[in-house]
């Protein structure tokens, strides 16, 4: 066991150095520079250019200036914003909490609705409610993450006032931020409604983050559901006398979750860029929102460090979901 | 009365083509501690017919019949509720695949334990002890340490052993082996068959043998059912069936064992079972069989009496009495 994750743990070495190549390769593609967006409407001198030219190291070759920034990752310096003049790794982790709130609750809600809807489609194929569902399940798939959170902005907020537009808690309460975890916070400052507060904030962005890995996951649910239910070892169950409600929920479901935990472990990296839309349209003060910031301000040290952090994240939990599989089926548990 | 009583037994199913008739007005008794094989090519309808008593058949499929009773219970009105509380308990059934008929998830001492909580509400101290006892019954050694063992992780034989150990749980009635021991190879078969009368002798439960293989019948079952593309076409006990055949089916495969061989070539049925769309209009056997004249392939045999064993057959073999044209 430990051999394989030290061997899963060197895979990651090429497409730790992939990412960084490309993150440090598509920022700079981008056309402006930091200094100009910087200086803003007011434009800078030719010297000064030159000068803050010189104190970014932008007048090394790019190779050079690759190579500045590898050997920094590699001691872990991920660098200094240019805008907060804060270090990148220290803002990543002040705002990775409300992002991984977020995508939590998002999961969460895709599995909570995602496996039920794909057992009881798979339990009555071809029925009514399998239709209905599939259908459902490819809309929500299919639909435009943006336009899906303005309808739903549109009816929640603006007409039935339900939910607040956006960010993470009503003005009104404030309190220090112990986990970073917005919930649990409120819950633990004992303001009475900051609880309620945060919980109504997380609604609408859970729904728009969630839905396309709820669509997914009912979808794949179904599929394997309809492999195993077809199964002697099915059979075996109902010889024994076993209720449908035992079979399918026990019997099946175990053995149907394997390809499904393989598609949730591949929902996180889209659960993430899904953030990053879901984060811009409801101001939530995540890395998702960040990250665009950070590409508007050419914030050279933010993109590449935010890229590279969240494909560790994206890495790690792919890791996770491979070890889960062991959990599950004790067939392919490695000795 | 018999244990296990059928009358008229028709499944047929729904295919894309059309309906297919896979068991064909069969009759079928089991009395408590007998052992009753049933016999036939694949395709003749002998897993179909008892998994319909069972009632493990899929949606696609339509079962009528006049009778099917278990045990003083009318297993064709019966609510599925109810049915669940008999099938696993007092009516078990093992099945061809050892391997794959095991929930690959589950430790078998858990497989095995699910049965005694839902079926005898023992507790979980009393279905431990049960299930080493039922392993030790079944012959698997080391019970404790094979308890927490996964289907993977044991052999076809030892999986079979479980399975069996699965069925006789809850000390039933009557258990049904689908061709118990066709994935297992020589040596284990023998020890399985010896298993299954073994437990039939020692707690008087009925079995029901499902097997292509007529050793395995010779070798095991007291009565024998031959069936042949969905019908029954003889019934007699062990030893006079195997000394004086009354179907020509029953007869030619007789012949194909290879100890009752007279030449170096086996004798064969030649041709194949008839399948949805060649079923002929008289006796389903006139396509391959030696004896069939003009009668036989247009109208279907009566089915005889029982000292010519229940023979559909217009021309029964071993008999001067020829039943009146």
């Amino acid at each position: 066991m430990l051999n394989y994750v030290l061997g899963r743990l060197l895979t990651f070495i090429p497409t730790f150095i992939g990412v960084t190549l490309i993150s440090f390769g598509f920022i700079r593609a981008l056309p402006g520079d930091p200094i100009t967006v910087m200086a803003g409407e007011r434009g800078v001198s030719a010297e000064r250019y030159a000068e803050l030219k010189v104190q970014y190291g932008f007048d090394q070759p790019i190779y050079v200036q690759f190579w500045d920034y590898l050997t920094g990752v590699l001691h872990g310096d991920l660098g200094t914003s240019f805008v907060t003049k804060r270090p990148v790794f220290d803002e990543f982790f002040a705002l990775f909490p409300a992002t991984l709130e977020l995508s939590i609750c998002a999961m969460i809600f895709a599995l909570l609705l995602g496996l039920p809807a794909g057992v009881i489609a798979a339990v009555n194929r071809g029925k009514f409610f399998d239709r209905a569902l599939m259908s459902t399940a490819l809309v929500g798939y299919s639909m435009p993450i943006f336009w899906w959170a303005l309808l739903l902005i549109i009816v929640f907020s603006g007409n039935l006032g339900w939910t607040p537009v956006s960010g993470r808690i009503d003005l009104l309460y404030y309190f220090p931020d112990a986990t970073g975890f917005m919930l649990i916070d409120s819950l633990a400052s004992g303001q009475s409604g900051a609880f309620k507060s945060a919980v109504l904030h997380l609604i609408l962005p859970t729904v728009v983050l969630g839905t396309i890995p709820l669509a997914v996951i009912a979808r794949q649910t179904r599929s394997a559901m309809l492999e195993v239910l077809g199964e002697d070892y099915i059979r075996t169950a109902r010889s024994k006398g076993m209720s449908p409600g035992r079979i399918n929920g026990i019997h099946a479901l175990r053995n149907a979750m394997i390809p499904v935990i393989t598609v949730i472990g591949l929902s996180v990296g889209t659960l993430l860029a899904g953030a990053i839309l879901t984060e811009t349209i409801f101001s939530w003060p995540g890395i998702g929102k960040w990250m665009v910031d950070s590409i508007f301000r050419r914030d050279y040290p933010v993109v590449q460090g935010g890229l590279l952090l969240i494909a560790v994240m994206v890495m790690i939990v792919n890791l996770t979901v491979d070890m889960l599989y062991g959990v599950i089926n004790p067939k392919i548990r490695k000795r | 009365m018999a244990l296990l009583r059928i009358r008229n037994l028709t499944v047929e199913f729904a295919t894309a083509s059309g309906r297919f008739r896979a068991v064909d007005s069969v009759d079928q008794d089991v009395d408590t501690g007998e052992i009753l094989a049933i016999v036939g090519e694949s395709g003749s309808g002998k897993s179909v017919s008892m998994l319909a008593v069972m009632g493990l058949l899929p949606w696609t499929a339509k079962v009528t019949a006049d009778e099917i009773t278990f045990d003083g219970h009318d297993l064709l009105r019966i609510d599925n509720r109810a049915r669940r509380r008999i099938i696993g308990k007092d009516l078990a059934m093992i099945f061809q695949e050892p391997m794959s008929s095991l929930n690959p998830c589950f430790t078998v001492g858990w497989q095995i334990k699910e049965a005694l909580r839902f079926h005898l509400g023992m507790d979980r101290r009393a279905r431990h002890a049960r299930a080493v006892e039922l392993f030790e019954q079944v012959g698997i050694p080391d019970p404790e340490k094979r308890l927490s063992a996964f289907p993977h992780q044991l052999s076809g034989g030892m999986n079979q052993r479980v399975m069996i150990a699965m069925a006789i749980a809850c000390k039933p009635k009557l258990l049904i082996a689908d061709e118990p021991t066709t994935a297992l190879d020589v040596t284990i078969q023998a020890q399985i068959l010896d298993l299954l009368a073994f437990l039939r002798d020692e707690s008087g439960m009925g079995l029901v043998l499902i097997t292509h293989d007529m050793g395995v019948v010779a070798e095991t079952a007291e009565r024998v059912s031959v069936q042949y593309a969905g019908q029954k076409v003889e019934e007699q006990s062990v030893v006079d069936l195997f000394s004086t055949p009354h179907h020509p089916y029953t007869a030619a495969l007789l012949d194909a064992l290879p100890e009752r061989a007279t030449e170096r070539l086996l004798p064969t049925i030649p041709g194949v079972v008839p399948g949805q769309f060649d079923r002929p209009a008289g006796c389903l056997f006139s396509p391959r069989c030696k004896f069939a004249d003009a009668r036989c392939k247009s109208t279907p045999p009566p089915v005889l009496g029982p000292d010519l064993g229940y023979a559909r057959c217009f021309y029964p073999l071993n008999t001067d009495e020829r039943i009146a044209s």
